[in-house]
């Protein structure tokens, strides 16, 4: 047959499978593939337990060990005859806690401890790599052997050219429809059709080899079992130590193996396929075996001396010239070896994704990083995860070189798997198994599988030296690899299995016995091992709920009278006169959203669930109910902040409305004051004009009245022009006329000036006017105002008997201080900010003409020339200090 | 009916002009320029009117009018209020206080005529 229509009918295969897949996805998509999720589905699907080693290798098994090949099919009839119970609390489970792996599964149950995903994870790709490997050696085998006879140099190259191909074709595959999108259950349909589409063809491949040799090549049964008899397959001895290892080993790895836990427990869609699944199985395995033996016979009597019986399923119709059926036979093989790898890949990405990948990720990401997309990283690390396990799956094909006896790679697996067989069996019957004690049982398993019976595996000196395999380390005997503890002269299979399962489960139970589990483990483990006693019945009315428990708790979550009226409408909706209804999946379906709207879904469904015993609380719940909790308290907080920034905002408004009341009442008694303060001599004006205006009045009297007119009208005008001067200094516009000028010179025209207020009064003046000498760059003429402003004021108001004043100049730096300080009582602690107010006169009894605004005045002046003016405390009289700079700059002064 | 008016006011020149318009009218006036005794100076002095400005050193006119009232003797004494602020709250507080006349200076010597003169014709 030439070679190049055997790779375009792999290739016709290959997209007939991509075609089955796509178009399944899509119906199911549609909702239109029911029939899809058949109990006959799934049971075909199971069939990735037999894959390209159970095709040809069994064959060759058999030509090698007799009947001992039918070991690795009684082990998974046992189980899903004997142990269904288990797989259907397995599925169960599984479904109950949305499990996505083995790793997720054994992680999940001692309190979702990511340790021990990661340690199943790694067990499992390790075991699963050197399988992966024999599938792609089997499909390149098989290649070379239709290729061999007719094409020369079939050479190395092209079998790594051959199995490059065949990897990467299955990793594209597999990231096709393994991750086309996520699901929560991670389930595949149109993989799982795809692979069932597989388990037809390898099964039809296989029994047709089997009835073209029973009937074409022997003549009937009852010649082939003569041939039988007379094979040397007949003089197999069966061990029966090797047996039941074999049997234990095959039944634990139906369950353990990363890719039969992904068909039986997470694509289950449901649980009654199982009971289908239970008999038509082992059926299944049953046909698969049927002609294992006759081919095997048959290709010992056909086939030249030296042939290789693993691929006598092949070479049989092949040299018989049976080219159709060598080709239907080579596609089975391709069935199995193709279907295994890919559902090994999805399962072993899952795990590698969840339990390394994404919490490396997790870890490694910035604080508070987006979570929006998180979707499209998961797909994209499932997708780097199938093709690393393939490529890993491809380096140790070339690694290894190809061994020739293909069952050995898959028994070697087998006990690599196996080693989760204790702690998910523990996990799954013994509340008391804690993670600590499945870590070390785990640990050391491996431990012992790797050293006992994988590392040999590749041979003396390739991983363990030689001297070490036949001494063990350091000349300790008892550590020898194949003869732990002296025990010799059995099957290093089985020593590898006894041994490591034995420390394995020993481990495991003793360290569970010494360690208590946390609080999640212990719910975890109670809804595992109790995962059939809450969730017996999954509709709501058999749950047994009490509707009197319901309100009860309704009533302390939505108030009592809402509650009431809730289970009343109910009630009369269901025909009843009573307040409580009956718990009918639509009632408590109803409240559950009812109460979610007050408690969110998780708290409510986690609720609901306790009291109407559905399914057990399950973590996932807990979980949900506490990012609830975490959203409300975040949110609560959030609330909270928004409080603050509104009592915040709130405050400084009423601040700022404060300030522009105080400023308003500030405005009005300013208004009311110029009012007051120009009426007043108005009054006077007017009064008296009015007077003389009527006549009739000595002459001497007229010109008195005519002088009180007069004096109050210069007050009225020194009113406007103060006015004005302060409005002009207050609005920082004022002209300030900078000059260097001789302070001694102004004190004196301001003494000068002020002379005369009052000057019937005598005082005593004392200065320096050697410290005076100081030249100064400012406004002169503003300047000697405050200094009259503050002479006058201590002409005006000081009440000592001999009034006198000083004024003391000091330079500090850049700076000119002035001191005005008179003998009088001075001005009243409480009083003393008050005077540099508008209008703040202290006294009226002492009226000098001022309408209370000079010290304001003043006030505004030195802020204009940049210094200021205070009252001095504590000096025990009216003390006045002026500072001021040397040299006032234009910019400081604007 | 006696002529006698207290006169209470801090400026000495509207004082003065008001002494002057009731004494031509035949009023005897007597002034007084603060409000911490103002009210002892209505008991000593026993006007028929008091012309109170509101102003004053000490105590303002409306403290000055709210203890008058608050005693027997001067519960009833006709009382004309002066202030140079003229807004409408002085004029409230002024009648809560008890004034039975305001005026808003500055006034005509006829207003405050007529109503010293009203203060006393029932």
């Amino acid at each position: 047959m030439p070679f190049n229509i055997l790779v375009l009918a792999s290739l016709a295969y290959v997209i007939f499978l991509f075609l089955v897949a796509f178009v399944v996805e899509r119906r199911a998509a549609a909702g239109a593939a029911r029939w899809l999720r058949s109990p006959l589905v799934y049971t075909l699907s199971l069939s990735v337990y037999c894959t390209a080693w159970t095709f040809y290798g069994a064959v060759g098994y058999a030509a090698r060990s007799g009947l001992e090949y039918l070991t690795i099919y009684l082990g998974p009839t046992l189980v899903f005859v004997g142990w269904w119970w288990l797989l259907r609390k397995l599925v169960r489970i599984g479904r109950q806690q949305r499990v996505t792996s083995i790793a997720d599964l054994i992680s999940s149950r001692y309190g979702k401890s990511n340790l021990l995903g990661v340690i199943v994870t790694v067990i499992c790709v390790v075991a699963a790599t050197p399988y992966i490997a024999l599938q792609l050696q089997s499909v390149t085998l098989s290649f070379g052997v239709f290729a061999g006879p007719t094409a020369d140099g079939w050479a190395m190259p092209d079998r790594d050219i051959t199995s490059i191909w065949v990897a990467g074709g299955l990793a594209a595959f597999t990231i096709l429809f393994g991750t086309r999108n996520l699901d929560a259950k991670e389930q595949h349909t149109g993989v799982v059709t795809a692979i069932a589409v597989e388990a037809v063809v390898k099964l039809v491949a296989l029994l047709a080899v089997g009835i073209f040799v029973v009937w074409g090549l022997a003549s009937g049964p009852a010649d082939i079992l003569s041939r039988i008899q007379s094979s040397e397959i007949a003089e197999w001895q069966m061990k029966p130590s090797r047996w039941t290892g074999l049997i234990l080993l095959s039944a634990a790895a139906v369950i353990c193996l990363p890719r039969m836990f992904q068909v039986l427990v997470v694509e289950n869609s449901d649980e009654r396929h199982l009971a289908t699944a239970s008999w038509a199985f082992p059926l299944y395995l049953m046909l698969m075996s049927l002609f294992v033996v006759p081919i095997a016979v048959m290709g010992l009597e056909l086939m030249p001396e030296g042939s290789n019986p693993d691929l006598f399923v092949l070479t049989l119709p092949l040299s018989q010239g049976q080219g159709g059926l060598a080709m239907l036979a080579f596609l089975g093989g391709f069935s199995s070896a193709t279907s295994m790898v890919i559902v090994a890949a999805i399962a072993l990405s899952t795990m590698v994704s969840n339990h390394v990948v994404m919490p490396l990720w997790l870890s490694l990401r910035p604080a508070r990083a987006v979570s929006g997309d998180v979707r499209r990283l998961v797909l994209l690390s499932r997708r780097l995860s199938i093709a690393a396990v393939l490529g890993l799956g491809y380096a140790y094909f070339r690694l290894s070189g190809g061994s020739e006896a293909l069952a050995a790679i898959g028994l070697i697996s087998f006990v690599g798997v196996a080693q989760i067989l204790p702690a998910m069996l523990g996990g799954l019957f013994w509340r008391g198994a804690t993670r600590a004690g499945a870590v070390l049982g785990l640990t050391i398993g491996f431990a012992i599988w790797a050293y006992a019976l994988f590392l040999p595996s590749f041979g003396p000196d390739a991983v363990i030296p030689a001297r070490v395999l036949a001494e063990g380390p350091f000349g300790m005997g008892w550590l020898r690899p194949q003869a732990l503890f002296g025990v010799e002269g059995i099957d290093p299979l089985i020593h590898a299995l006894f041994w490591s399962l034995a420390f394995n489960t020993a481990a495991f139970c003793a360290l569970s016995l010494m360690s208590f589990p946390g609080p999640v483990e212990r719910m975890q483990g109670a809804a595992f091992v109790n995962a059939f006693e809450d969730s017996a019945a999954p509709n709501w009315a058999q749950g047994g709920a009490d509707p009197e428990a319901l309100l009860v708790m309704a009533q302390r979550i939505l108030g009592e009278e809402e509650a009431l009226a809730f289970f009343e409408a109910q009630a009369r909706a269901q025909g009843k006169a009573a307040y409580l209804p009956d718990p009918t999946p639509a009632f408590i379906e109803g409240l559950e959203r009812r109460l979610a709207g007050s408690v969110g879904a998780a708290t409510a469904h986690a609720m609901i669930s306790q009291l109407a015993g559905r399914a057990a609380v399950s973590v996932e719940d807990l979980m949900a109910v506490a990012n609830e909790a975490a959203q409300i308290m975040e949110y609560s907080a959030r609330l909270e902040e928004q409080q603050e920034e509104l009592t915040r905002a709130a405050r400084q408004l009423r601040e700022v409305n404060e300030k522009l009341t105080q400023i308003s009442v500030q405005k009005d008694a300013f208004l009311s004051q110029i009012s007051h303060e120009l009426r007043t001599p108005m009054t006077s004006i007017r009064a008296f004009s009015e007077i003389l205006m009527e006549g009739d009045m000595p002459a001497d009297m007229a010109t008195g009245y005519a002088r009180i007119i007069h004096e109050e009208a210069i007050r009225l005008t020194r009113l406007l022009d103060d006015l004005l001067d302060l409005s002009v200094l207050e609005s920082g516009t004022v002209q300030l006329n900078l000059g260097l000028a001789n302070l001694r010179e102004m004190i004196d025209r301001a003494l000068a000036s002020a002379g005369h207020t009052r000057p019937e009064r005598r005082f005593d003046i004392q200065r320096d006017p050697a410290s005076e000498e100081i030249f100064l760059r400012t406004d002169s003429d503003r300047l000697t105002q405050v200094f009259i402003n503050l002479i006058s004021n201590a002409r005006k108001y000081c009440d000592a008997a001999a009034p006198e004043l000083r004024i003391h100049v000091r330079r500090k730096g850049a700076r000119v201080t002035i001191d005005f300080i008179d003998n009088g009582s001075g001005i009243p602690k409480d009083q003393q900010t008050l005077i540099f107010e508008k209008f703040a006169r202290l006294t009226d009894q002492t009226r000098a003409g001022g309408a209370g605004l000079g010290l304001a005045i003043c006030r505004e002046v030195m802020a204009n020339l940049g210094g200021t003016i205070g009252y001095l405390p504590g000096q025990g009289r009216a003390a006045f200090r002026i500072t001021l700079p040397l040299r006032l700059e234009r910019a400081a002064a604007e | 009916m006696g002529r006698h008016v207290l006169l209470i006011e801090d400026e000495p020149h509207i004082a003065e002009a008001i002494r002057f318009i009731l004494n031509r009218d035949g009023w005897q006036v007597s002034t007084h320029a603060n409000g911490q005794d103002a009210v002892a100076r209505v008991h000593a002095t026993r006007p028929d009117v008091l012309i109170l400005d509101v102003m004053l050193p000490g105590a303002s006119g409306f403290e000055v009018l709210s203890q008058l009232r608050a005693q027997p003797e001067t519960a009833n004494l006709p009382v004309l209020m002066l202030t140079a602020k003229g807004q409408g709250r002085d004029r409230e507080a002024a009648e809560r206080a008890g004034a039975d006349l305001f005026i808003t200076k500055p006034f005509s010597n006829a207003e405050i005529l007529a109503s010293v003169r009203s203060l006393v014709t029932p």
